[in-house]
């Protein structure tokens, strides 16, 4: 391991590995104070972000931050490392790289051709000496599109899962929750149900009810229920129709083995859902979730920063081709990330080293109740990832997660997101809310239909 | 006064017949009306105060008193709420001092006991004031037959579900059970949880507990949860285990009582 010493003055630094000068050089945030590797002050913090700016990203091919031999991630980040895409990049420094990013040799289709070059590592290093609106300027550069039934990611942009949870599953008030959101302009993305309980004959009929849903009123979008991947092979063993195969997912194989996969699971499910031949518009299938600090709190993070371990978990989902990813930033709680600042920078880092490794990103922009966090910060992170061209965010009743017991982003605030920055729902989606006469948008402006829409005014008839 | 707005409501009131959700919330503009905008604020905010409010120990030690039980008041190795949401692990462990009162006590009571019942605050001091006593009169009226020997109620503040292995180790249970404060939802700011462990011992994790969520008024009852947690103690003390391998039948049945099983059908799909 290399050892990397950085002068300030006539005060030096040193730093024993790649992994300290990456953990040190990290942003504050709780969960590096609780595994130990965090800076110890702010200057020592800003000299690990100087040391790191002048590592050649070259020399990230020759030391593996979690051993080749120990770990199934970083094999799989070595052996797919495409060096005729990183060439281009190839003579720079880390500092370096980030001038380049920011400079107008980056566009969208030269950092498209850059992503399968570059690694986890590179983009989790480079995030580090990035401010807010480096974040935010770069990854607007970049477009990772995909497709189902719907289609993802298009520039001028911005589409929603429709999450109905409800505590016991109940369909009723899940179909309640559904029609809400449709009813917001809401679901492009997926209607994506976190099940109350997760017997394989539940989950079964969680995703007939979905299947039937979008049938009976035409809507171009695709069904989830987030079952352990396992489940999902087995629902289509059974014949169960299933749009979309969920996996949590983390940076290291021995936090995906906590999560009960590896890359081999992934691998049967992303080709059973394949075998369905389900999507229409395109056939990416895979629905991953994410979140910093998922690869500590199983004690499977080897000394490396929960932010650098939040990246590698991108090179898990890009190997399978996912139609989104999803950063649940705020989920894990305040000793990962303690307040709205700590979150706020982790949702855009996650989002740009996403997108920068060619991954589809979304954010859950939520928050949980022991967390310094509030409607204002939730209200920021949602306003700069718009910004920053992010694919998908959560949409839920009033921002209130019935079953999951925490906030995200309601069906208003998406409409919030569209209206102000001038993002409509995906092309398919936009076609059916103008169809149905939910709403049409116009110069960002978005005007609701006069009526409710004859089939769901039947549907709610049947209540009366 | 004139409230009269811009605000659309929306014709699918009905729905919220449904489902505890917030759907059907109105709009101005595309925005939330105000009404509702406050309504969340005022959830929050009282999340938020189950959080940090102070652990009153001095009343339920005088509440448990007046039932006629000892209670002994200990601290967790974190200092203060502060450093309680941001280092789990100290949450878990008690400060040395109370290490030591708790060895000292086991000295001078030796021979074990069967059950350690723990109290801590967790992330809601709140649900630990409600909830506590009105709980353990359900739970020692169901359990008097089992004749089970008991220390006082172990009082931890600033305390995380697994400080009750530390406790019941050196008290030398056989069985912990720990009532603590649950992570505040927006609508529950008061919700206890139930954590049981047999043979208690530093360094079990979750797989060697068994949970019951959600002890309030409007969610589980105490008598329901006092049967549900007697039942899982009578089968750990025959099975000499608890956890993930201590099947809980009587969380299954009455699940299967609550269930849906899609009574109400589904309005969409027109099967009512």
């Amino acid at each position: 391991m290399a050892v990397f010493v950085h002068t300030v003055g006539n005060q030096l630094y040193r730093f024993d590995s790649l992994k300290e000068v990456m953990a040190k050089a990290s942003p504050a945030r709780s969960g590096d104070y609780l595994a130990g590797v965090a800076a110890s002050n702010d200057g020592e913090r800003v000299a690990a972000q100087m040391a790191l700016a002048d590592i050649p990203l070259k020399h990230f091919l020759t030391e593996a931050l979690i051993p080749y031999e120990d770990d199934e991630v970083t094999r799989l980040i070595v052996d797919t490392h495409d060096a005729s895409a990183f060439a281009p990049v190839s003579h720079l420094t880390v500092g370096g790289l980030r001038d380049w990013l920011l400079s107008e040799h980056a566009d969208e289709h030269s950092l498209r051709a850059l992503a399968p070059g570059l690694t986890p590592e590179m983009a989790a290093a480079v995030s580090k000496l990035m401010r807010v609106q480096d974040l935010v300027l770069v990854a607007q550069k970049i477009r990772v599109v995909t497709a189902f039934r719907g289609t993802m990611g298009l520039r001028g942009r911005l589409s929603t899962r429709l999450q109905p949870n409800h505590p016991t599953d109940e369909p009723a008030g899940i179909a309640a929750s559904i029609l809400d959101g449709l009813l917001y302009g809401n679901g492009d993305a997926m209607i994506g149900i976190n099940p109350a309980t997760d017997s394989i004959s539940s989950i079964c009929a969680l995703l007939e009810m979905l299947d039937a849903i979008i049938q009976r009123y035409d809507i171009p979008t695709q069904s989830c229920v987030l079952t352990h991947v396992t489940t999902s092979i087995e629902a289509i063993n059974r014949g169960v129709p299933l749009d979309l195969v969920f996996q949590s997912i983390a940076g290291t194989e021995a936090a995906n083995a906590g999560f009960g996969i590896n890359l081999n699971v992934l691998q049967e499910g992303y080709e059973a859902g394949l075998s369905l031949k389900r999507g229409t518009v395109g056939q990416n299938l895979m629905y991953f979730e994410t979140g910093q600090g998922s690869a500590l709190s199983a004690n499977a993070h080897h000394g490396v920063d929960q932010q650098t371990c939040e990246t590698r978990a991108y090179a898990v989902a890009r190997h399978f081709k996912p139609f989104l990813v999803n950063t649940v930033v705020g989920f894990i709680g305040p000793e990962y990330l303690y307040n709205g600042k700590q979150i706020i920078r982790a949702g855009l880092e996650d989002h740009f080293c996403g997108k920068l490794l060619g991954v589809p990103m979304g954010c859950d922009i939520c928050y949980t109740n022991h967390a310094e966090a509030d409607q204002d910060d939730m209200d920021t992170l949602l306003t700069l990832l718009g910004v920053a061209g992010i694919n998908f965010i959560m949409g839920i009743p009033g921002s209130d997660d019935i079953m999951l017991n925490y906030q995200t982003t309601s069906f208003h605030d998406a409409l919030y997101a569209r209206q102000t920055l001038g993002l409509r729902p995906g092309p398919e989606f936009e076609d059916w809310l103008a169809r149905t006469g939910i709403f049409t948008q116009a110069d960002g402006r978005i005007r609701f239909g006069d009526n409710l829409p004859p089939a769901f005014r039947q549907a709610l008839a049947q209540l009366a | 006064m004139d409230r009269h707005t811009p605000t659309a409501e929306n014709p699918w009131l009905a729905l919220r017949n449904l489902t505890p959700a917030r759907i059907a919330l109105g709009r101005t503009g595309i925005s939330l009306p105000t009404g509702a905008q406050l309504d969340f604020q005022y959830a929050h905010a009282q999340a938020r105060d189950a959080v940090h409010l102070a652990f009153d120990h001095q009343g339920l030690r005088q509440q448990l008193s007046d039932r006629g039980r000892e209670s002994l008041l200990l601290h967790s190795a974190a200092s203060d709420r502060h450093q309680y949401l941001q280092r789990p692990d100290l949450g878990r462990r008690l400060h040395e001092e109370s290490a030591q009162r708790l060895r000292e006590h086991a000295q001078a009571n030796p021979g074990g006991i069967d059950l350690a019942i723990v109290v801590a605050d967790g992330l809601s001091a709140l649900a630990v004031h409600r909830h506590t006593l009105p709980f353990l009169s359900r739970f020692e009226e169901q359990a008097a037959a089992d004749g089970w020997t008991s220390a006082p109620v172990v009082l931890v503040e600033q305390g995380r579900v697994a400080v009750a292995d530390e406790v019941g180790q050196l008290l030398n249970a056989r069985m912990t059970v720990m009532l603590i404060g649950e992570r505040p939802g927006l609508s529950s700011p008061d919700s206890l949880g139930l954590y049981f462990t047999y043979a208690p011992k530093v360094g079990l994790t979750d797989a060697y507990r068994n949970c019951i969520s959600n002890v309030r008024l409007e969610g589980l009852s105490y008598g329901m949860a006092a049967h549900r947690l007697l039942y899982l103690m009578r089968e750990a003390c025959k099975r000499k285990l608890s956890g993930v391998n201590l099947k809980d039948e009587a969380e299954v049945h009455s699940i299967e009582n609550e269930g849906s099983g899609g009574k109400n059908g589904n309005f969409l799909l027109g099967d009512r």
